[in-house]
């Protein structure tokens, strides 16, 4: 009879599988060997780099095998989120970032550095740009991550369309000049916009950028004693400005753009300024890009402050849960240290270093000649970012374009999609900052109380 | 030939009526047809861009192929292999689909051919289960797999997707179960086959369409799962869908990988329901024409 054999067939094939599964670890229960360590991280390709480069050098040096899981930003902040808050232990170590690091070592989910990497003459702590170290120290004085890639923000912009239209980039632009030098680069090539800037909705992508405009317009989130400041004068003057620049010279679909779209915007000769990450002159410069060797690198625009770039880095956090505390440093210090730094700059290329955390970096010449472009502006942003004092009034945290409470995210990613649709035309500036503020009146009130 | 000739004009006009009429509802269905598949159609061509191609806009019919984003899926960059990830997966779907029939198809049995009494309310309750947001069971869930250890264990994917899918399943089953002509069954009884028998090689044969289509069903569920993988699973059961995903970046382009990962990821659903299209066909027309 068929089916029986059917049946048997099926169950056959069920068995193989679990079986399979068994070979692949995929069943058991939560522990794994003593000599592993679970990482993990977002997608980023410096993440990638690493995964590619660490069972051939860590795990053959150590014997330590790194399990690594690899999620884009969203869904990665999400479950560290859920995996830190319930200290499920799954995960020893965490990418996260200057954002979460104070707020995770305030809630007791993360593993001091101090008596470990940091104390490790070899990792050589003191090396750590200033900037970045602040961002990894809690309110306690310790140290509870490393940072693996750091960055601010600067300007690119097309060095030969500008000397085409006989134009002149200054080292520290205004944004008001940056708007006439996006208005006469308009069109200076077939399909070519002025700027691009992010109009994606998203804390960390229309509002990286635009919190810094709002910073150096005079604009902030909050007050020192947390009054909502969103519908204030410089954030709704930095708004306006930062709207009308994309739907007067931004790039064709800006509501949509994030950083992954400028970047191919840009590398594709459809803007000739764009302002984002330092990080993405690498990508920018990357052998086979189109633009390669015709970008210039300039200071974030201001108005009322100094500078105004951001900062940023991904870092590493050990989970206070872990078990394996001793494996995840020895990860740690391997990963953030100088020699993985020539390791990728030998094998990978120095383009392609996770910079923009150690002063040591920027005095490589190797490096110095492969981010020759672009290394003296990128340590420059990142040494000029103050995240204690980022606009022209104190504030209640750090955190340049973030505030580092843990009610942000969502706030931001509302305002967010308001300010996308007043880039997209379907609101305007005043509507959108107007639910802004009672958004952020709401979150301010429980600090408030305090 | 001489009756058709000898046809009424009338007749003639309607038969080509008919034929025209058909012709167009074909047009129709392939048009339809073709316009649902447009998206797979640009997921499988953009699979074979490369990523600035992929990521180009307006997007570009003619760019040059390359198999860059399947060895990606493959792990190229990375040395990252799918296959735990898919053996995960096939592991939580066909586990789970084997247990779905194993306990549907008894409780379908006792809801038709020999209902127990307010079977009605018995088959409410099933439905009722799946009333609740699957999302507001999510974080009870997960709370209750971390204190029993289970989180990062594929086999709490198994009992999660058996649950989720035995409603149906039973809802599924008994339909099937209650076309069973009562006489065939009687007249194996008559014969001095026991219970056994008569599910071996009367009830099963009969109803084997009818399992192909739940057990399809089932499988496509489990093995498109994404909510409770994402949250439940980790390094060591991390399933297809969640693997997928590792793709997006946010730095980066990445529309070519996904694609190539989504084709790849789709290919063992297709391959089933190739597998059982005729079993498929007359299980989901069994219902139909009921």
């Amino acid at each position: 009879m068929a089916l029986p054999r059917r049946v048997l067939g099926v169950g056959a094939v069920a068995v193989v599988v679990v079986l399979a599964s068994g070979c692949a670890g995929a069943g058991g229960g939560s522990g794994s060997g003593g000599k592993s360590v679970n990482v993990l991280m977002v997608n980023n390709p410096q993440m990638l780099d690493l995964q590619k480069l660490t069972a051939a050098n860590f795990t053959k040096q150590t014997g330590i095998k790194v399990n690594f899981t690899v999620l884009p930003e969203n869904d990665v902040r999400d479950k560290i989120s859920q995996e830190f808050s319930s200290q499920a232990g799954n995960y020893d170590v965490a990418s996260i970032s200057n954002y979460e690091v104070p707020i995770y070592a305030k809630n007791k989910w993360l593993a001091s550095l101090d008596d470990t990497v940091a104390k490790d003459g070899a990792f050589d702590q003191a090396d750590i740009l200033p900037p970045m170290q602040q961002g990894m120290t809690a309110d306690d004085g310790k140290i509870y991550g490393e940072p693996f890639y750091g960055e601010s923000s600067f300007l690119m912009y097309r060095t030969d369309v500008f000397k085409a239209k006989g134009l002149t980039m200054p080292a520290h632009p205004t944004w008001q000049q940056v708007a006439d030098l996006a208005a006469k680069t308009d069109g200076a090539q077939p399909g070519m916009k002025g700027i691009c800037l992010r109009g994606l909705p998203g804390w960390g992508e229309v509002f990286a950028p635009l919190t810094t405009v709002v910073n150096t317009f005079g604009g902030t989130w909050f007050t020192k004693d947390w009054k909502a400041q969103v519908n204030g004068q410089g954030f709704t003057d930095a708004t306006k400005f930062y709207v009308d620049l994309i739907r007067n010279h931004g790039e064709a679909g800006a509501p949509q753009s994030g950083f992954a779209e400028c970047l191919n915007d840009f590398e594709q000769g459809k803007t000739a300024m764009w302002y984002d990450a330092t990080s993405a002159a690498g990508s920018v410069e990357k052998t086979g890009s189109p633009v390669a060797g015709k970008v210039g690198y300039v200071a974030a625009p201001v108005v009322k402050t100094k500078s105004s770039g951001w900062l940023y880095s991904w870092a590493w956090g050990i989970q206070k849960a872990s078990t394996r505390q001793g494996n995840a440093a020895k990860f740690i210090a391997w990963a953030s240290s100088k020699q993985y730094e020539q390791l990728v700059g030998t094998q990978l290329g120095w383009a392609n270093v996770p910079a923009g955390k150690r002063a040591s970096t920027y005095a490589n010449p190797s490096y110095q000649q492969a981010a020759a472009a672009f290394y003296q502006a990128t340590e420059d942003a990142i040494k000029s970012a103050d995240p204690t004092n980022p606009g022209v009034q104190p504030r209640p945290t750090t955190g340049i374009q973030f505030v580092d409470i843990p009610e942000f995210p969502d706030l931001g990613t509302k305002v967010s999609q308001e300010i996308s649709s007043a880039i997209g035309g379907r609101t305007t500036v005043t509507a959108a900052l107007a639910k802004g503020q009672t958004l952020a009146e709401q979150a301010a009130a429980k600090y408030q109380k305090k | 030939m001489t009756a058709i000739a000898a046809a009424p004009p009338a007749s003639r006009r309607a038969g080509g009526r008919r034929r025209h009429t058909g012709a167009l509802w074909g047009l129709v269905a392939w048009a339809v047809g073709l316009f649902f598949f447009i998206p797979i159609a640009w997921m499988i061509l953009t699979s074979f861009h490369s990523e600035p191609d992929a990521a180009t806009n307006p997007p570009s019919i003619a760019a040059h192929l390359t198999m860059q984003g399947y060895r990606e899926f493959f792990g190229a960059s990375t040395g990252t292999s799918p296959w735990p990830a898919v053996i995960n997966s096939m592991t939580a779907s066909i586990v789970a689909t084997l247990l779905v029939l194993a306990l549907s198809i008894p409780a379908a049995y006792a809801l038709s051919i020999k209902p127990v009494r307010k079977w009605t309310d018995v088959m409410f309750f099933f439905l009722s289960t799946k009333m609740l947001p699957a999302v507001a069971g999510l974080l009870p869930i997960y709370l209750i797999a971390k204190n029993l250890g289970m989180l990062d264990n594929i086999w709490l994917m198994v009992i999660l997707y058996t649950s989720m899918n035995l409603p149906i399943a039973v809802w599924m089953m008994r339909s099937f179960l209650a076309e069973i002509p009562m006489a065939i069954l009687e007249a194996a009884s008559i014969d001095g086959a026991g219970l056994i028998t008569v599910f071996r090689r009367v009830i099963i044969p009969i109803s084997a369409p009818g399992i192909a289509a739940t057990s399809l069903i089932c499988f496509i569920f489990s093995w498109n799962e994404m909510l409770f993988a994402r949250v439940l699973t980790g390094v060591r059961s991390t399933t297809a869908p969640v693997f997928l995903t590792s793709f997006v970046t946010s730095q980066g382009l990445f529309l070519a990988q996904v694609c190539a990962a989504a084709v790849a990821v789709s290919l063992p659903v297709l391959i089933a329901g190739f597998a059982a299209q005729d079993k498929l066909v007359q299980g989901l027309s069994l219902g139909a024409v009921k």
